[in-house]
């Protein structure tokens, strides 16, 4: 029996001096490739969950299991060093360096994670893995070594997905992605993330405000200040 | 790709601004180099100034004052020397040999010493080293001059020209030599020292110019310059003289015997020690430029500091990328050190090139405004402390942007705040 990539067990957060948890799961579980939309109002704790899945912050109660993992059992730098090696983050827009050339955006996501490195680096060399990448995300290769800022937003964002994939890592966690796109390219870049996130295997968990875009995934949860949500279906 | 080429490509993505810290860093160590290497050079120019004398002996006196006249011929002197004490003294055994100095006269700005040819074999100044002549050589008669190299190459004098000395030190018609002038028979090498600006004639020629002169003034009944040689042109008095002992350990005896010396109030100085002396009691001055140049360095360094602080805002989004890309707090903490110490060694790097371009262009200049030789050297020990103590103290105050990063970064997490 396999276990959950992602077991959230009577999490809660609460920032210090305030008088309500921020976060407030009982049971979260997801298994590897489940697509998870969670809706969340400005000020629901949205980023307050991603830091927790992240590993930059840890529950004021509760447990967080990724892969198994207890991430407050860790130490801050190993869960860093966690997040470096298993995790992938897009957000909502400015994930690019803009000192760093789209084929180095990418690539920078290794120099961090020998894991990642080593992955990418399996059969072609890291470089070749992050052309395929982004040739895969519909970004030609006469792209790759020209500066962030001559990609439009919806590239830009795509360049985000490639790094986020190189490596493999087994969860990806994307903070409202599609906000600063049009409709058009809000499809079609969830058509490509979907696609990708497939390809490589990632369990994703995907930040939004936006309800129209839950009918896309197959599992979803709300949050909400105040009140502890239970999974809910739209 | 490692953390060092990210900082470096960050850094060289805001090259503009970190410019700007790198030219101020740069001028703040060209300055603190330049007052190094300035004190250094004046310092080792003014102690080499005389050697190998071993007692300068005058009429009583404060020693500095002795020695500003006599080896500097800054000031006067308070009183001469009689030729019979003189005489006495350059006769003892333990003396091995005796310059004589006689000044109080000018010529167009420069000063008149009169002497032996003994102060040619004798005098030595740096490293032991004599006087030697770049044209001519030393004076015969009673009417020739030996010019100092600035002397001749300011007044554009050659060996045969004449000059006529002024009574006094200033250089006014009536008070000119006119009826005795001297011949230029030689010309000396520079030696960076106070000979440079100094004409040398004979005790004798001395002796001729003044045979008229009454209480400073000249007197009605005068003589040409052929009517002067008749008479004994042996001195009465003279300014100062040199001493060399033929043996060292009797030159504090022979200092105390002169000090007490009975015939007339005599002083005798020993010029390396009150050199030393002398050159301490300014040493205030360069301690003030020190700290001056000091003070330009921090606010070098504060100017990086708020350089560095500005971009902080601006790298909020780079440092949230980072985090999220795995980077813990403490690798961004080491980001803005390592670009600060890209930035600081940039700038120790220009600011010695710098150093040595002004160095090397002012040379010449130096030298003949100054007489102080630059020398082109290499850093030595505290110029390399200077520099090290610069890029530390920028590595220390980058910790402050650090500090700020590396809370920033544990509280903002994976939020890109804008």
């Amino acid at each position: 029996m396999s276990q959950p990539v992602v077991r959230l067990d009577d999490v809660t957060f609460r920032w210090p001096g305030q008088q309500t948890n921020t976060i407030d799961i009982e049971k979260l579980r997801l298994d590897a490739g489940e697509h998870l939309f969670v809706r969340g109002a400005s000020g629901s704790g949205k980023t307050t969950l991603l830091n927790l899945l992240a590993g930059i912050h840890v529950p004021t109660t509760g447990q967080i299991h990724l892969l198994d993992k207890d991430l407050a059992a860790l130490s801050p730098s190993r869960r860093d060093q966690f997040r470096a090696d298993h995790i992938g983050v897009v957000f909502q827009q400015f994930n690019l360096l803009p000192y760093l050339s789209i084929l180095e955006n990418v690539t920078v996501a290794c120099a961090f994670s020998s894991r990642k490195h080593d992955r990418a680096s399996s059969a072609v060399d890291v470089k070749t893995s992050a052309q395929r990448l982004l040739r895969s995300l519909n970004l030609g290769d006469d792209l790759h070594s020209r500066p962030v800022a001559e990609l439009s937003v919806g590239q830009q964002q795509r360049v985000a997905v490639a790094r986020a994939l190189i490596g493999s890592p087994e969860i990806l966690i994307a903070d409202e992605p599609t906000s600063a796109l049009d409709a058009d390219n809000r499809d079609r870049f969830l058509d490509l993330l979907f696609q990708e996130a497939s390809a490589h295997g990632c369990t994703l968990i995907f930040v939004s405000h936006d309800p129209d875009l839950a009918r896309r995934f197959d599992r979803k949860i709300e949050l909400a200040h105040h009140d502890p949500q239970p999974e809910i279906s739209l | 790709m490692t953390l060092l080429r990210i900082a470096f490509k960050s850094a060289r993505f805001r090259r503009t601004s970190l410019l700007l810290t790198v030219v101020s860093i740069a001028i703040s160590v060209t300055l603190l180099l330049g007052v190094d290497v300035v004190r250094k050079e004046a310092k080792g120019s003014f102690l080499n100034t005389i050697s190998e004398t071993d007692l300068i002996v005058g009429a009583r006196s404060g020693p500095t004052n002795l020695l500003l006249y006599s080896v500097f011929h800054i000031g006067n002197a308070t009183n001469n020397v009689t030729w019979d004490s003189y005489q006495e003294i350059a006769g003892r055994d333990e003396v091995a040999w005796t310059v004589p100095i006689s000044l109080g006269d000018s010529h167009r700005g420069f000063r008149v010493m009169g002497t032996t040819e003994d102060y040619f074999d004798f005098y030595q100044y740096g490293n032991k080293q004599a006087l030697s002549f770049d044209k001519g050589a030393a004076f015969d008669g009673v009417y020739d001059a030996v010019l100092g190299s600035d002397v001749a190459r300011d007044l554009g004098y050659e060996i045969g020209d004449e000059v006529i000395l002024s009574h006094g030190l200033v250089s006014v018609d009536f008070a000119a030599h006119d009826d005795k002038p001297f011949t230029v028979v030689g010309i000396l090498d520079r030696t960076g020292t106070p000979v440079d600006r100094t004409l040398q004639v004979s005790l004798a020629g001395i002796e001729a110019i003044h045979i008229d002169y009454q209480g400073g003034t000249r007197s009605a009944l005068t003589l040409d310059a052929e009517q002067a040689l008749r008479f004994d042109l042996t001195p009465t008095s003279i300014t100062a003289f040199m001493v060399g002992l033929e043996n060292r350990a009797v030159t504090f005896r022979l200092q105390r015997d002169i000090n007490d010396y009975a015939g007339e109030p005599l002083s005798a100085i020993i010029p390396g020690a009150t050199l030393a002396e002398f050159w301490r009691s300014i040493a205030t001055i360069e301690q003030v430029l020190f700290v001056l140049s000091g003070f330009v360095l921090v606010a070098g360094l504060l100017g990086m500091l708020t350089t560095i602080l500005s971009t902080l805002n601006e790298r909020r989004r780079e440092i949230a990328v980072l985090r999220a890309i795995g980077a813990r707090p403490t690798s961004v903490v080491l980001l803005i050190v390592l670009e600060t110490l890209v930035v600081v060694t940039a700038g120790c790097a220009l600011g010695v090139a710098l150093l040595y371009g002004l160095l090397a262009v002012s040379k010449g200049l130096v030298a003949r405004r100054f007489g102080v030789d630059l020398t082109l050297s290499w850093l030595d020990t505290t110029q390399g402390a200077i520099l090290l103590a610069v890029v530390l103290g920028a590595t220390i105050v980058s910790l402050i942007p650090g500090f700020i990063a590396y809370r920033r970064s544990i509280q903002d997490g994976l939020a890109i705040r804008l």
